[in-house]
């Protein structure tokens, strides 16, 4: 195979670089995965099924410092693509790790909360409305890990100077599994109702 | 037209095939029309007879409105049709009208449980009439059903009633029909419901009055023999004299293997 | 050495360096290999498919007795059997042929760039899709064989291993089906950005042909219809393997919603598959008719209106199934009025006609099939969106006969219309004629024997998926076996007409005749490529100056204008 890609890739008939639409793409098929799940969640909350009342047990303060952990990190990688705009090669990279450190406190803490609920007897099968969360907080930690593994890939070539728009594109993803957050936190630790 | 295939043996049934009609004629009138007009261009405008093609972009108005009043006149149609669906759906699902009786049917994998009322017209009390794969209603009286499920969902259908329900485990699901025309007539399962949903069949039979009351008093006495076996093993009573049976000793080993397992 | 050479002596021509027989056809990341990959994996299993309904037609016909090449089929085998064949047919034929195999192939060109924007990750697409395939194989033969709970799968048939009896079967097929989703979402990113991004200069959006624009349009409600059924997948994956109730009423759960998430996706499916098929039979019919697409725009609106209000007509798989009664009549509203645009859009493809110089060659023949059958199908489908019609005939035959109206062309006939079409470019030489004629009229008229004779026993209420009918007297008459024998005679025949479609597929290869660059003497960019375009595919990377259907321009010496042609034909 041959190093250079092929002349389709160069090309920007829109106006936006290939990779970003590409990405935005990605994340609006992701929007519908994580909608379909938000949505059978409320229709279930609003149809009475039972179970739902558990929302009380959820640890909002923990919940509440993993939305810091990723406000906070989502601030740190727009610093990082801030910096790799203006080939700041070392301050990009060092930004991109502040975001994985970010991620790795997001996930202790929700690795507590899981231990802390498993301790406690409550599991997957409990009810329709831990089956709920087990399943969204998974899915969405799962894409914290992924984010964390690519950002890792990412920030070394990114300090070797190849590849800085990339850093834009995991703050995109980034920005994207912050969002999703926002969007479970009210329903799975707030609204106790 | 669907009365040809199948006998009308519900109240509602009739209304049914009116739309039916309506549909067949109204859409076939269109499918009629475009089809000529699509075969008729392919054989007009072929090589041999049109060796050069117009330029046509389809864009100005003039040309654009061949296109676009057919379109406006389906609208119409539209309306008409929408029109008499939902006029049978309402009559069908959304009302219901008083009742004279009520029975229960219940699915399982794979076999059917009907609850009749009994003489005091009420379930769940001591006169009860419980069959397996056997419904039993008078006709010309206007039945409620409730349908239940104790497993997976299973479907209520009526071919000769024109009636379908989804059976939903977990809920109770009512409706009503009216039996016009005596006879026993196929009970289906119309969903899927796993290895044996081909067998989850049963028998409904419309009664006079007196055969209801004797049949019913037969199913006390323990003296009833059960029309679904009956037919099973003879055949059904047949719609029209043109329909012989099918001979039934080309059944499969795996029918009687899952039979014998209730 | 000449440009119409067959495909491995144009690539060692091409290739900067000599590559192994893996690197060049099976690791590929060039959009063609991968598209042909599509198309020959689809092709595979589209034999897998016509083999299983073969099976259970042949058991309907003659029931309890042994299948010739297949055995005896019992009753759960016999669902096994339906249940995969429709997930086959959909998810493993339809798409990959239609979407990946010609959106693969054809976009590259008919946009005028050398390759995909993203090679690689298309590579990734072709290889998740073939290890979906293995784990649908491996479905088959695990304890307690395939998933027979249809391919609807509604829980909690679907869900419960008790139920079911097919403990991993139901967890395989779901896996299997969730992987080739994948496979078309990593496919569909790719496609969406290499359309959006490179297209040759001077190409305007409306200067894409339809066939891409359909294909473009098919990705993107394929992307917002398959979320929903992907989150329910899991949800359902979870009830099967975790025990999760999400779908299980006797904890709480609900077997509707499910329902609500499948049909959500599986009919704006319909128009997923449609779509490419009516693009590529645009792009047939006007370089066959010598005209230009009657209204482009107009088309082109009506597809993306149609993709629309597809997305709120789902309900009306469910008339019957437990939903609000009132709910039904909006749907029925909704799906009447899907018919305005779908109309709108086969009165543009007929005016296309008008006017025209005609030329039926075997791609035409097909379109022409194509076009005359799927008329039938939308027009068979206003009895079932009728709500209260549908009361009688939801999962009767009359569905069955009414979809396969619309999928058969769809999957079938507008498939081999864009083989036909296309093969001179893919492989540098053209099929042979009368072998083609023999596969067309073959496969027209034994299709049709097929599925017209599954309209009337739909109208005597015979209902879908049953193994043998003697359970239900009403439908064990002599007259109604005698009209299920007729039709499974037509799949028979239906098959057997295949036999000269795949020796003429794969002799033309070698001994077909030579095929120019563009034989059919077409407009679009994939005809200035070298026929089979190298890798790379074009000398010289074209410039576009006009749209794609300027046929029988006046003025001009010929009757076609390319579109990369500065000046005047």
């Amino acid at each position: 195979m041959s190093m250079h890609g092929p002349i389709a890739t160069g090309r920007t008939a829109t106006g936006i670089p290939t990779a970003r639409l590409a990405v935005w793409w990605l994340l609006s098929s992701e929007v519908f995965i994580f909608g379909g799940l938000i949505a059978c969640f409320l229709l279930f909350k609003f149809n009475g099924a039972p179970g739902f009342q558990d929302a009380v047990l959820t640890v909002t303060w923990a919940g509440a410092f993993n939305t810091f952990v990723l406000l906070t990190s989502s601030l740190t990688i727009v610093l990082a693509h801030d910096a790799a705009e203006h080939g700041d090669k070392d301050r990009a990279f060092k930004y991109i790790w502040f975001t994985i450190f970010g991620g790795l406190v997001f996930m202790c803490v929700k690795a507590y909360e899981y231990g802390s609920k498993i301790a406690h007897g409550v599991g997957f099968t409990t009810n329709i409305f831990w089956s709920f969360y087990f399943t969204m907080t998974g899915l969405h930690a799962l894409h914290v890990l992924g984010g964390m593994v690519i950002m890792g890939m990412v920030s070394f070539d990114i300090r070797k100077g190849y590849n800085l728009h990339r850093a834009e594109l995991v703050g995109l993803y980034w920005h994207f599994v912050d969002i999703v957050w926002i969007f479970l936190f009210p329903i799975l630790y707030i609204a106790n109702f | 037209m669907l009365d040809y295939f199948i006998p009308r043996a519900s109240s509602f049934s009739g209304d049914m095939d009116g739309l039916f009609n309506l549909i067949v004629y109204g859409v076939g009138f269109w499918f009629v029309l475009t089809l000529s007009v699509l075969v008729y261009f392919m054989i007009r405008f072929r090589h041999s007879v049109s060796p050069k093609a117009a330029y046509i972009t389809g864009e100005k108005h003039s040309e654009s409105k061949w296109v676009h009043w057919p379109h406006y006149a389906i609208i119409v149609f539209d309306v008409v049709l929408i029109a008499g669906a939902i006029m049978v759906w309402v009559q069908v699902k959304q009302t219901l009208p008083p009742k004279d009786d009520i029975i229960r049917a219940v699915g399982q994998q794979w076999s059917w449980s009907f609850v009749h009322s009994g003489p005091d017209g009420k379930l769940d009390t001591e006169d009860d009439v419980l069959t397996v794969n056997d419904l039993h209603v008078e006709v010309g009286k206007v039945y409620h059903f409730e349908l239940q499920s104790r497993d997976v969902l299973h479907n209520f259908s009526i071919p000769a009633f024109r009636l379908k329900q989804d059976m939903i485990p977990g809920r109770t699901i009512t409706g009503w029909f009216e039996p016009t025309q005596e006879g026993t007539f196929d009970l289906q399962c119309a969903e899927m419901c796993g290895h044996g949903h081909g067998i989850m069949g049963a028998a409904i039979t419309v009664h006079s009055p007196e055969s209801y009351q004797a049949t019913m008093e037969a199913i006390q006495n323990g003296t009833y023999e059960s029309e679904y076996l009956k037919r099973l093993k003879e055949g059904s009573t047949p719609i029209n004299a043109k329909r012989p049976q099918v001979s039934q000793n080309e059944a499969s080993p795996y029918t009687e293997k899952l039979l014998s397992s209730f | 050495m000449s440009q119409a050479t067959t495909m491995t002596e144009a690539h060692a021509h091409d290739v900067h360096h000599e590559e192994s027989f893996w690197t060049k056809y099976i690791f590929s990341v060039d959009h063609k290999v991968i598209g042909l990959q599509y198309m020959f994996l689809g092709l595979f299993m589209a034999l897998v498919g016509g083999y299983f309904a073969y099976s259970f037609r042949m058991q309907l016909a003659f029931p309890g007795q042994e299948v010739p090449l297949y055995g005896l089929v019992s009753p759960a085998e016999y669902n096994m059997l339906v249940t995969n064949h429709g997930t086959i047919m959909i998810f493993w034929v339809a798409m990959p042929v239609l979407i990946a195999a010609f959106g693969n192939y054809m976009i590259p060109l008919m946009i005028g760039c050398d390759d995909m924007v993203f090679p690689r990750l298309n590579r990734l697409s072709i290889q998740v899709f073939f290890v979906s395939i293995v784990v649908l194989f491996i479905s088959f033969f695990v304890e307690g064989g395939g998933f027979g709970g249809a391919w609807t799968s509604y829980p909690p048939l679907s869900s419960v291993a008790e139920y079911s009896l097919t403990n991993w079967g139901s967890s395989l097929w779901l896996l299997a089906v969730a992987l080739e989703i994948v496979a078309f979402l990593i496919g569909g990113i790719n496609f969406l950005t290499t359309t959006m991004n490179s297209r040759a200069p001077g190409m305007r959006m409306t200067d894409v042909p339809i066939a891409v624009w359909t294909i473009n349009i098919a990705v993107i409600m394929f992307m917002a219809s398959v979320g929903p059924l992907v989150a329910g997948a899991v949800m359902l994956f979870m009830d099967q393997r975790l025990g999760t109730t999400f779908f299980l009423p006797s904890a709480g759960g609900d077997p509707v919603l499910w329902q609500h998430l499948f049909w959500f996706f599986g009919h704006p499916e319909v128009y997923v598959v449609l779509f490419p098929a009516m693009g590529i039979v645009a792009d047939i019919i006007t370089t066959f008719s010598r005209k230009k697409l009657f209204g482009y725009r107009a088309i082109l609106y009506t597809i993306i209106a149609t993709g629309a209000l597809s997305f709120v007509v789902w309900a009306h798989h469910q008339f019957v199934a437990g939903i609000d009664p009132r709910m039904a009549n909006i749907f029925a509203v909704t799906t009447l009025l899907i018919s305005v645009p779908i109309a709108e859009m086969l009165f543009c493809y007929i005016a296309t006609l008008y006017g025209g110089s005609i030329r039926y060659e075997l791609p035409m023949k097909w379109a022409m099939a194509f076009l005359i059958s799927f008329l039938v199908g939308g027009v068979t489908g206003i009895p079932l969106g009728a709500s209260g019609m549908d009361i009688f005939f939801h999962d009767t035959y009359f569905v069955i006969a009414h979809f396969h109206y619309t999928f058969f062309p769809i999957a079938i006939l507008a498939m081999f219309a864009a083989i036909y079409y296309w093969y001179p470019k893919m492989f540098g030489r053209h099929m042979n004629k009368l072998l083609g004629e023999i596969h067309f009229w073959g496969t027209f008229l034994t299709f049709n024997g097929l599925f017209l004779p599954l309209f009337l026993v739909g109208m005597a209420g015979q209902h879908r998926r049953i193994y043998n009918y003697q359970h239900f007297p009403d439908l064990a008459s002599a007259d109604l076996q005698g009209i299920r024998i007729f039709a499974t005679t037509s799949l028979v025949l239906l098959l057997l007409f295949q036999i000269p479609f795949i020796w003429n597929f794969f002799a033309s290869m070698v001994t077909g005749e030579k095929a120019e660059a563009n034989p059919w003497k077409a407009n679009s960019l994939e005809w200035v490529a070298p026929s089979p375009p190298p890798h790379g595919n074009f000398k010289e990377l074209p410039t576009v100056y006009r749209g794609p259907y300027e046929y029988s321009v006046p003025g001009n010496r010929e009757d076609y204008w390319p579109q990369h042609m500065p000046d005047r034909n």
